[in-house]
């Protein structure tokens, strides 16, 4: 509620001066300027620089785990099995000699891949159910919502488990479920987001001058909704991440010989007394990746909505 | 108030129903039932007469009919993987170990949740803020079974101070509770530092200093006791999550709690439990959200119930 009220204040002003710079025919300078002074607040936020620059690291050595990696992700050598970490393999080899380096990039690989998708279909579901709900009338917001409300009993990742044991394990089916699961913070973002920003003085000033509720919509509340779903969809990422190694984890998310690191936690907890990096390099993968983009998301949110940190 | 906790009432019934109506329909759509898995299949005649002592031979309409009926008399079934208990009797032995986990991690990541959010306050923009923010925002991203291997790692492999698994002693807690509620206190400790910044903010604490009342006294009686209201809209809700146990940290550290039944009941079909664990779950949750819109309303008279 605060940020979409500070957030609207903000925006008001900004008509205000586009209204004014359409006039002289000066409307590019104010809208860059804007999006520049979010950009400086960006660049000096350490922790969003710290956030975006291990995001990227993460996402280069995913995209190019095939050609980085020294081994093929499935391939097995019984007679260096359980190796600790040397020159060789620098993460060391699994029980059954599998270099873990190559599998904790691929790894990172699914993790990205499972993150990206997933949230892309819960953007599909949640944005024009929100919009629907937000632009509906009442009939329209009152099925969308039950159906939130609904859906936002289920406990999550119970659901989740529920889902992947009626479709079946495997890493399309993982990513559906997920899609299928995260679409509810996004939908009721966008339809919050919409309530408010159609009571404010400048979309009457717009309907009042005649501009149709569509143009309204796409020209006004679209734009002003735009920067608080960005954030919520950076953040939606890590929690898809956490998901898909969660799911892993107990066993019921990516099947072998697919690498997925929540997997290799979980095969790897039980000979971690004598073999630590087992379980270290792993879960060192999922940390990064969780912290990477959450913090670059939080820098998002303080850059784009400065008032509210 | 009455007429408002009823509507509440009667729209959380409503929220179940659809909750078991889903649950159900999707629970027999999964290929596979609990009599006709595993490793032993049994013999044929074996499966028809066990479907039939457990109901599973009627059309499925009325199978959640009588399902319902039950519940209303409060009746769960029978466990179909565990024969000779109840439902209810099984939940009642497994969930206690859970709850123990849960409300010891409760007491802590609230109390410490609270104080580091008002450290970070008191001392806004500095050292101290800034790396408890960044420990809130560890403890938020780090999923807590990541933190349970680091800990065993370190707390029970490398130093051997505490047990890698099970929960016979106080020491057994320790490593269970920590990893388990590094979240939750870091979510806490965020809400607290947000909104005493707020508060701190405001004019009535400017006019309380400039009456000359003892920073001290600012802080207890009048930003604490605001600050606090709006925590409880995080707390609250957080508490299911907890007390209905946390998959992940029983199975890190070999606990036997409700937990691992989330995922048993689910690969092993068994019906009565899949649907008493998503019901328990869905009415906890329910009816703590229902507390807290009432406990905030009953702590900041400003707030009016009702659409």
């Amino acid at each position: 509620m605060m940020s979409s009220t500070s957030r609207a204040s903000q925006s008001a002003p900004e008509q205000r001066s586009d209204a004014i710079l359409a006039l002289t025919g000066e409307k590019q300078v104010r809208a860059r300027s804007n999006l520049e002074l979010s950009a400086r607040r960006f660049l000096r936020h350490k922790l969003a620089m710290a956030g975006l620059i291990v995001t990227l690291a993460l996402l280069v050595l995913g995209l190019l785990a095939p050609w980085i990696a020294p081994f093929p992700y499935d391939y097995s050598n019984l007679m260096t099995a359980n190796s600790f970490p040397s020159r060789d393999h620098l993460f060391g080899t699994d029980a059954i000699g599998r270099d873990y380096f190559s599998r904790v990039l691929f790894g990172l690989r699914t993790s990205l891949l499972v993150g990206f998708i997933s949230v892309a279909i819960a953007c599909a579901i949640g944005v024009p159910l929100g919009l629907l709900a937000g632009l509906g009338g009442r009939w329209g917001d009152f099925t969308v919502m039950r159906i939130v409300e609904v859906m936002t009993a289920f406990p999550g990742l119970l659901f989740a488990i529920f889902l992947v044991s009626v479709l079946g394990s495997g890493v399309q089916n993982v990513i559906l479920v997920i899609g299928l699961t995260g679409w509810l913070t996004i939908c009721r973002l966008t339809r919050a987001q919409l309530l408010t920003l159609r009571e404010q003085d400048y979309v009457m000033a717009a309907r009042s001058i005649g501009v149709s509720s569509w143009q309204i919509a796409v020209r006004h509340l679209l734009p002003n909704a735009l920067a608080p779903l960005v954030i919520v969809i950076t953040l939606s990422v890590p929690v898809a991440i956490f998901t898909e190694a969660g799911l892993s984890f107990l066993g019921i998310g990516i099947n072998e010989p697919t690498p997925s690191l929540g997997k290799m936690v979980s095969d790897g907890a039980p000979y971690m007394q004598v073999y630590w990096y087992l379980g270290f390099f792993p879960t060192l993968a999922i940390a990064l990746a969780m912290l990477g983009f959450t913090f670059l998301g939080d820098g998002l949110r303080d850059a784009l909505d400065p008032r509210q940190g | 108030m009455g007429r408002y906790i009823a509507v509440r009432l009667a729209s959380l019934l409503f929220v179940l129903l659809a909750v078991s109506l889903i649950t159900f329909v999707l629970m027999h759509q999964v290929p596979g039932g609990p009599f006709d898995k595993g490793d032993r299949p049994l013999p044929e005649a074996t499966r028809i007469a066990m479907e039939r002592k457990y109901g599973l031979d009627q059309p499925l309409w009325r199978q959640y009919v009588t399902y319902l009926g039950n519940v209303v008399r409060l009746d769960f079934g029978v466990p179909n993987k565990y024969p000779n208990e109840t439902v209810t009797s099984l939940i009642a032995r497994t969930w206690p170990t859970t709850l123990k986990i849960g409300a010891v991690t409760i007491v802590v990541a609230y109390t410490l949740g609270i104080l580091l959010g008002y450290f970070a306050a008191i001392r806004q923009r500095t050292a101290v803020d800034y790396s408890l923010t960044f420990i809130a925002t560890l403890g938020i991203a780090v999923p807590n079974f990541v933190i349970a291997i680091w800990l065993i790692l370190i707390f029970a492999v490398r130093l051997e101070w505490f047990p890698l698994r099970g929960l016979d002693n106080w020491k057994s807690y320790v490593l269970p509770v920590i990893a388990y509620a590094l979240g939750p206190m870091a979510l806490v400790a965020r809400y607290t530092r947000t909104s005493l910044v707020e508060n701190l903010r405001s004019d009535y604490v400017r006019t309380a200093r400039a009456k000359g009342l003892g920073e001290q006294t600012v802080m207890t009686r009048h930003v604490f006791r605001n600050a606090l209201i709006p925590l409880v809209t995080v707390i609250l809700p957080e508490i299911p999550n907890i007390l209905t146990g946390s998959i992940f940290i029983e199975m890190t550290f070999g606990i036997p709690g409700l937990g691992r039944f989330f995922v048993q009941s689910t690969f092993n079909r068994d019906y009565p439990m899949i649907m008493a664990l998503v019901l328990l779950v869905a009415a906890f949750w329910g009816l703590m959200y229902l507390v807290t819109d009432i406990l905030y309303v009953m702590l900041d008279p400003r707030i009016r119930l009702g659409r």
